[in-house]
């Protein structure tokens, strides 16, 4: 008894200090907001420029989707892994800083702070998703606006951005200084954009692409944006499938992550 | 009470061994210097007591738990301000130190009252709301200490707490450290190479030389030690123990993370 009671306690502590680490990223994204503007430009061009030309081509089997409906859960997908993929910088900035001396040396849990840095990152990745459903509906996607289905919207887009930032910051972690870190963000963001059902469906791809794109992390959390965001949209897998390999990927890498975590001061 | 003891304390990078067999023991209530040169350890040594960074071999133990074994616990006693700046600029101040304040545990119905209380103690009251990117250089060490004793820790750990600040932000850092002491009895662990700064604040000093104890004791016995009648200062002592060839210590990497907190402080 003492010792669930006391099990329950962790938990709880945990769980709030995960949150007050979100809750810090917050505050700040108040403060200065313009960051999220400026990346608002990227997935507004791949929305305005490819996805209006490739919806003339027809060059794509979409189903009974337009295309560019078709890309616009890719395209929220792709925007928000941007982001979540150079989360990794700001931890060497923090490190630099001596930012992440001062967390280390308060009594959070490593797993804990590698979470809520996770969670801070799925603050930033739903601001974005704020930003693309917007852009999609200047451009007359048909957007679906079930509640059930925008919750599930903001769980895929949390879930996705956790499980980037956290690889990211893993990477932070081993290579510990900004130009590397630049030279290998570019490296990753380019094959997991395309090496995945993000703007074109898997069954056009030769069967080794369909293999590294099912490996991707990134399949899963499209397949659960298209299935929800749009009027009429389908995937690949059942939903419930898609969350759990995204959570359990995240999880792993979160544990990986607090091990990572203090070897990178 | 001993509140640090540590015996052979060793930490190796690779070939290199920063801190070389430090036996230590520091009493609740000293405000204790860590001298020497850049590169001498002292950061490397203050690191381990903080548990950021596990002893290659030896022991050490921080108000009363191991550092190595209890960590979580070491954590929970002590506050750390390090040498770089850690405090958020992109945030108030006030809002740097309720973070801290949810961090360490401080019961919900004292944390507003302790962040008042902190800011107060620390003279930023008036700029409380402003963003801290806008704080002078000695305000961001201020609001460390601030964010570092919000917990009221037994033991404070200040790696070079007035690098970079003009002459009159340090005395006020100063003071601030001395009151420390006088009001909650927290005993202070500092490092420094401003010998001036460790004869006004510390009462027992050790100066460290290629990672090891070079001398332990008070700043006068020191002084006594080393001149023979004649006018002794502080700067007599280190030269005499670390001896005066020009730059042994401190790579690229050191002094150029040193010039960059100096010039943000600044």
């Amino acid at each position: 008894m003492k010792f669930f009671r006391s099990l329950f306690q962790q938990i709880c502590s945990f769980s709030y200090k995960t949150i007050v680490l979100a809750e810090l990223e917050m505050r700040k994204l108040r403060h200065d907001p313009t960051e999220l503007l400026t990346r608002a430009v990227q997935p507004a061009l791949w929305l305005l420029v490819f996805g209006q030309v490739f919806t003339r081509v027809r060059a794509i089997p979409t189903g009974n989707l337009p295309y560019l409906d078709f890309m616009t859960p890719g395209i929220l997908a792709q925007s928000v892994l941007f982001i979540a993929i150079f989360y990794g910088i700001s931890i060497i900035w923090e490190k630099d800083l001596g930012v992440v001396h001062k967390f280390l040396v308060s009594p959070t849990p490593r797993a804990a702070l590698v979470l809520g840095k996770a969670l801070s990152a799925g603050v930033r990745g739903l601001a974005q998703g704020l930003i693309v459903v917007v852009i999609a509906l200047l451009l007359r996607v048909h957007l679906n606006f079930n509640l059930l289905s925008l919750l599930g919207v903001a769980q895929a887009v949390v879930l996705g951005s956790a499980l980037f930032s956290t690889f990211s910051l893993i990477i932070a972690c081993i290579v510990k200084t900004r130009e590397r870190f630049m030279g290998l963000g570019q490296v990753l963001t380019m094959p997991l954009f395309f090496a995945s059902n993000a703007i074109y469906p898997i069954s056009i791809m030769p069967s080794w692409l369909q293999v590294v794109s099912h490996l991707n992390p990134l399949t899963y959390e499209v397949d659960i944006l298209r299935q929800l965001m749009l009027v009429g949209g389908t995937g690949t897998y059942q939903i419930g499938f898609d969350l759990g390999v995204l959570a359990a990927i995240t999880i792993i890498l979160v544990l990986i992550g607090a091990v990572m975590y203090p070897k990178v001061i | 009470m001993r509140i640090i003891e540590t015996r052979d304390l060793t930490r190796r990078f690779g070939e290199l061994l920063a801190v070389n067999r430090l036996s230590l023991t520091i009493d609740e209530g000293e405000i204790f210097g860590l001298l020497g040169p850049n590169g001498a350890g002292k950061t490397t040594t203050i690191k381990m007591l903080t548990t950021l960074l596990p002893p290659t071999s030896g022991q050490a133990m921080v108000a009363g738990f191991d550092v190595r074994h209890q960590a979580a616990r070491v954590r929970k006693m002590i506050g750390y301000v390090p040498q770089l700046i850690s405090a958020d600029g992109t945030l108030t101040g006030y809002e740097n130190l309720m973070i801290f304040a949810k961090l360490y545990d401080v019961p919900r119905r004292e944390r507003e009252e302790r962040v008042r209380q902190a800011l107060r103690y620390m003279g930023l009251e008036e700029v409380a709301d402003k963003l801290v990117r806008h704080y002078s250089g000695g305000m961001i060490r201020r609001l460390e200490i601030a964010q570092s004793m919000l917990h009221h820790p037994r033991l404070l750990f200040l790696d070079e707490p007035t690098i970079g600040l003009d002459p009159a932000a340090r005395r006020t850092v100063w003071e601030h450290i001395i009151n420390l002491r006088q009001q909650f009895g927290t005993t202070i662990f500092l490092t420094t190479h401003l010998m001036d700064e460790a004869d006004e604040l510390c009462s027992r000093v050790a100066i460290m030389h290629l990672g090891q104890m070079a001398a332990l004791g008070s700043p006068q016995e020191l002084k006594a030690a080393v001149g023979q009648g004649e006018e002794v200062t502080l700067d007599d002592v280190f030269i005499h123990y670390t001896g005066n060839e020009l730059d042994n210590g401190g790579n690229f990497r050191d002094i150029s993370r040193t010039r960059r907190v100096a010039r943000r402080l600044g």
